[in-house]
C-alpha cells in the first residue's frame, strides 16, 4: 500500500501508525461517520459564507462605493477572501466529507485514526477562520489561490498530512480487494495538492505575517501558475471527480456507464494534466516554447475530460426519466454539463491567438465560474444533499420541493452570471484592440470599464440567486439535522465479495 | 528559467511514480474483473440509520 503514499517519511509513520491502529479500526462495528457530518455542516456553512462574500464584492464591481472607504472592505482584500473560502473552505469541505464517506464504504472499514481526522477537521477549520481575518486586514503573500501567510501555510500542510495519512492508511487497510475508482480520484488530489502546496509555498519569512518569495520575477511567475493550474486540475477537478464515481451512481441507483472507461480516465487525466499552466502566462517573460507547451498539454487535456463526462452522463442511459423526478441527480448531471462546458472553453482560451482577445477580461471570470459554480458548486450540493439525510438518520431531506427550488434558482443565476460576463469579456477584449487609422487606441480603458457596468449588475443579480439557492439548502440541511439524530451507519460483516485482503 | 531545473524533474519523478504505482495495480490484480467492480458500490456497504446502527451508536 506504501506505493501510493504521499512520501517515504509520511509512508514510515502511517505504517507504524497502522500497525498500532489496525486492530481497533477492525474491531469497529460501526463507520466514523461523525467527521463526515462535521465537513458536510461546515461545507454548508462556508459555502454560504464564501457565497456572501462574492455577492458583495460582485456589488462593488457595479457601485464601488460600497466599499465605504473602509480599508478591509476594499475589493482587493475581499476578493481573495471570496476565492479562499469557496475553493478551500466550500469546495474543500465538500471534498473531505465525501472522500472519508466513500473511502470508509468503499473499503468497508472505519478510518484508520479517528484523533487524526479531528485534527484535520479543527486544523481546517482554524485555517478558515485564519484567513477571514488576516485577508481583510491586508496581509498575503501576493499569489493567487496562494494568498494566506507563512504560519497558516504551515498549517495547511499539517493538517493535509493528516489527511493523507487518515486516507491512505484506510486505503490500506480494507477489507475489499479492489481500491474503488472514486478513491483513486481523491487520491491523485491528496498527493498532489500536498505537492503543490509545499513547492508553492517556499518563502523566506521577514516577520510573522510577512514574507519573500523563494523564487524570482519569471520564476515566481512560472511555479504560481504550475500551481495555480494544478490546483484547478488536482483540487477543482479530480477530487470532485471522485465524487463523481461515487455519487453519481449511487443516487442514480445503476453503476457507472462504463467503469473501464473511468480507470481511463483516471490515468489519462493525471498523466497529462501537469503542464497546462504555462497558459495563464501567455506574452510575458516566459520562453515562448515554454507557453506553446502549456498550449499543447491544455489541447491535451479536452480528451480525457470529456470522456469523463460522458461517462458520467450516460451512467443514466436507459434511465433519463430520473432526471425529471429526481433534483438531487439533475445537480449532479447539470454539473457534469458544466464540466464539460469548462473543460472545452479552458482548452480554447488557452490557445495564443484566442487568449490575445480573451485574456485580462471578464472572459476568464466566466470561465471560471462555469466551472466553479456550475461544475464544483453543483456536485457538491448533489453529494452534500445525498448525505445529510443519511448522516441524520432520516429518510429524505426535510423538503424536497425546496431542493427543486433550490436547483432551478441556483441553474438561472449561473446562466445569468455566466452570460453577462462572456459578453462583457468579448466586449472588453474587442475595445482594448480597437485602433483608429493613425494608430492610437480607440476606447480609453475607463470606457470599457462604463461599457461593462450593465454586465456588472446583471453578474450581481445571478449572484444573488446563487446565493439564495445556497441560503435555501442551509434553512433545509438545518432543518433536516434538527427533525433526526447523528446517526453512524455499521459496518456490514461478511458482505459477499469482501474476500479477505492479501497485501500485494 | 533556472525554475525549469525543479519543475521538470519534478514531472518526471510524479510521472515515473504515477507509472509505478499504474505497474502495481495492472500486477497486483486491482483490473481484474472490472466491469463487476462499478456493481460492488450497490452490495451492502452499510446498515444505515438501522436499529443496530442506533444500538450501536448508544454504546460507542
Amino acid at each position: 500500500m506504501s506505493a501510493v503514499l504521499p512520501n517515504p517519511a509520511a509512508a514510515t509513520a502511517t505504517v507504524a501508525y497502522a500497525t498500532q491502529r489496525t486492530w481497533a479500526a477492525s474491531k469497529a462495528t460501526v463507520y466514523n461517520d461523525k467527521i463526515v457530518r462535521q465537513f458536510t455542516i461546515m461545507a454548508v456553512v462556508w459555502g454560504v459564507v464564501s457565497m456572501l462574500v462574492g455577492v458583495f464584492i460582485a456589488a462593488q464591481m457595479a457601485w464601488p462605493a460600497l466599499n465605504f472607504g473602509i480599508s478591509w472592505l476594499s475589493f482587493g482584500r475581499l476578493r481573495p477572501l471570496h476565492t479562499n473560502a469557496a475553493i478551500f473552505a466550500f469546495g474543500g469541505c465538500a471534498l473531505f466529507a465525501t472522500s472519508y464517506h466513500v473511502v470508509q464504504r468503499t473499503c468497508q472499514t472505519r478510518i484508520i485514526s479517528d484523533r487524526l481526522a479531528a485534527f484535520h477537521f479543527w486544523g481546517w477549520q482554524a485555517v478558515i477562520v485564519a484567513a477571514a481575518i488576516s485577508l481583510p486586514m491586508g496581509y498575503t503573500r501576493g499569489k493567487e489561490y496562494a494568498e494566506l501567510e507563512w504560519p497558516i501555510a504551515i498549517l495547511i500542510a499539517l493538517a493535509w498530512i493528516a489527511y493523507a495519512i487518515v486516507f491512505f492508511g484506510t486505503v490500506g487497510i480494507r477489507k475489499v480487494r479492489h481500491i474503488y475508482v472514486a478513491n483513486w480520484f481523491y487520491g491523485a488530489f491528496i498527493i498532489a495538492v500536498a505537492m503543490l502546496h509545499i513547492v508553492n509555498a517556499a518563502v523566506v519569512p521577514a516577520g510573522w505575517m510577512k514574507s519573500y518569495s523563494a523564487y524570482a520575477g519569471v520564476q515566481d511567475a512560472m511555479v504560481q501558475w504550475w500551481y495555480g493550474h494544478n490546483a484547478v486540475g488536482f483540487l477543482l477537478t479530480a477530487g470532485f471527480l471522485g465524487i463523481v464515481y461515487y455519487f453519481i451512481p449511487k443516487q442514480a441507483e445503476r453503476p457507472v456507464y462504463s467503469y473501464r472507461l473511468s480507470i481511463v480516465h483516471f490515468w489519462a487525466l493525471i498523466f497529462t494534466y501537469m503542464w497546462a499552466g504555462p497558459h495563464h502566462l501567455h506574452y510575458t517573460a516566459l520562453p515562448d516554447w515554454t507557453q506553446s507547451l502549456g498550449v499543447v498539454f491544455s489541447l491535451i487535456l479536452l480528451a480525457p475530460s470529456w470522456g469523463g463526462m460522458i461517462n458520467g452522463v450516460m451512467t443514466l442511459s436507459g434511465a433519463w426519466h430520473k432526471l425529471r423526478d429526481d433534483a438531487i441527480l439533475r445537480f449532479m448531471i447539470v454539473a457534469l454539463s458544466f464540466y464539460g462546458i469548462a473543460t472545452f472553453e479552458g482548452p480554447m482560451l488557452s490557445i495564443k491567438t484566442v487568449n490575445a482577445l480573451s485574456h485580462y477580461t471578464d472572459w476568464n471570470v466566466a470561465h471560471v465560474h462555469g466551472g466553479t459554480l456550475g461544475w464544483v458548486g453543483f456536485i457538491s450540493m448533489g453529494a452534500l444533499y445525498y448525505l445529510v439525510p443519511r448522516l441524520f438518520g432520516q429518510k429524505q431531506m426535510h423538503s424536497v420541493k425546496a431542493i427543486e427550488v433550490h436547483f432551478w434558482i441556483a441553474t438561472m443565476g449561473i446562466v445569468l452570471y455566466i452570460a453577462a460576463m462572456w459578453i462583457a469579456g468579448v466586449m472588453q477584449g474587442l475595445m482594448w484592440r480597437a485602433i483608429n487609422p493613425d494608430g492610437t487606441l480607440t476606447y480609453t480603458f475607463v470606457e470599457s470599464v462604463k461599457a461593462t457596468f450593465p454586465f456588472y449588475v446583471v453578474r450581481f443579480f445571478g449572484g444573488v440567486l446563487y446565493l439564495g439557492g445556497m441560503l435555501i439548502m442551509a434553512w433545509n440541511v438545518a432543518k433536516t439535522a434538527w427533525a433526526g439524530k447523528p446517526v453512524n451507519a455499521a459496518i456490514p460483516s461478511g458482505v459477499a465479495g469482501s474476500a479477505p485482503l492479501v497485501h500485494a | 528559467m533556472d525554475i525549469l531545473f525543479l519543475l521538470v524533474p519534478l514531472s518526471v519523478l510524479l510521472a515515473l511514480a504515477v507509472m509505478g504505482v499504474l505497474a502495481w495495480a495492472v500486477w497486483s490484480g486491482q483490473f481484474e474483473a472490472l466491469e463487476s467492480e462499478g456493481q460492488r458500490i450497490f452490495q451492502q456497504e452499510s446498515v444505515e440509520g438501522s436499529e443496530i446502527a442506533q444500538k450501536k451508536l448508544e454504546t460507542h
